[in-house]
């Protein structure tokens, strides 16, 4: 059995994850299990992105005694990449914007028809 | 049945193209390009300890500041939805008891949860955290806060202020930063050498004071996010 390293394994949970998260926007009836889905697929890419900046061997991108420990005198060839967790940490508040919106429209959909089943809302289906 | 095949052949698609990205792939083993620079030069040029921060708040900055303008958008969106009358702060909600354990677990818990959001965002630039993730540990508190009590009256008036101000003093800072500095949210408000000592809690020019206020805001637009749910239920 072959070595699996760290940035193998995130990739993977990140494609497993969207991929269940996907299933389950496409297969669920009730809205709020619906609206779950989205939050898995949206880890999921949120996991991806972060694994590809992953670089072998390297410690988190904070300048403190763990650094210091990799043994490089140089801080860039001691650390992972830092823009790719940038970008997440935008991406995850963007992530729970959309999921507080689709939870309010999630309420006002029941209060129209008192329930949640995505199939009761034909109103535009002819 | 047609249907759920269909399902079947899209993930089994996306699982196929999901499978060959994963077996070309080589995990990297060196910074390259921007990346390289950030590393390398992000705390000289900006004197933080965590380079996550110096990028999210100095580099990025005009980024951070759209997605505080998104999170604003997000809080109206839905005060526009669950619209609230006046008398509506005030009604009370039936609801079952809340368990004796929660309410005495919330009132220890709760100012420990406040003070850690605190620290979590006052310490952005030298500890995985900051501005974000500090709003959303206060929010925490007041989701607890609602479910040991659900008819808390959360003084509205308070959250607007504070998140009102805290928008404000964010553009301000960054404005200072054209002015005393080298551009719209430079963090070198203090000049040149007033970076303070690396890694100390007094450092990084304007982001701890610029995180703090990204801090307030979060954590005063979620708590109201949360009270307008929490409040509109009576309806239903």
């Amino acid at each position: 059995m072959e070595y699996i390293d760290l940035g193998h394994i995130s990739l993977l949970i990140g494609f497993l994850l969207i991929l269940v998260g996907f299933w389950g926007v496409l297969t669920q009836k009730n809205i709020i299990k619906i609206i779950v889905g989205f939050s898995i697929l949206n880890t999921g890419i949120n996991i991806l992105i972060v694994s590809l900046g992953y670089v072998k061997g390297k410690t988190a991108p904070i300048i403190d005694n763990a650094v210091a420990q990799t043994g490089y005198h140089d801080v860039s060839a001691s650390v992972v990449d830092p823009v790719p967790q940038a970008l997440v940490l935008t991406a995850i508040v963007i992530g729970f914007g959309v999921t507080a919106l689709m939870l309010a429209y999630a309420m006002k959909l029941y209060k129209a028809k008192k329930t949640l089943e995505i199939n009761k809302f034909n109103d535009l289906k002819w | 049945m047609l249907r759920n095949i269909l399902i079947a052949l899209v993930i089994l698609v996306m699982g196929y193209m999901f499978y060959n990205t994963y077996s070309n792939y080589e995990t990297r083993t060196e910074l390259a390009g921007i990346s390289q620079h950030f590393a390398a030069q992000g705390a000289q040029e900006v004197g933080a300890a965590n380079l996550v921060t110096a990028i999210v708040v100095t580099y990025r900055g005009f980024d951070t500041l759209g997605e505080v303008t998104i999170l604003f958008l997000t809080a109206s969106i839905i005060a526009f939805f669950l619209k609230l009358k006046d008398e509506d702060y005030d009604s009370s909600i039936d609801h079952r008891e809340t368990s004796e354990l929660l309410v005495t677990a919330s009132q220890v818990l709760i100012p420990i949860i406040f003070l850690f959001g605190i620290y979590v965002f006052m310490n952005g630039h030298l500890t995985p955290g900051g501005g974000f993730q500090g709003g959303a540990i206060i929010a925490t508190g007041v989701a607890l806060m609602i479910m040991a009590n659900p008819n808390v009256r959360l003084n509205y008036h308070v959250i607007h202020w504070v998140e009102s101000v805290s928008g404000v003093s964010f553009v301000v800072i960054g404005i200072l930063g054209m002015v005393l500095a080298g551009g719209f949210l430079d963090n070198k408000i203090f000049g040149q050498d007033g970076l303070g000592e690396f890694g100390t809690l007094f450092s990084a020019g304007a982001i701890p004071i610029i995180y703090s206020f990204v801090g307030l805001k979060v954590g005063a637009e979620i708590s109201n996010i949360l009270n307008k749910y929490q409040k509109s239920q009576k309806e239903a």
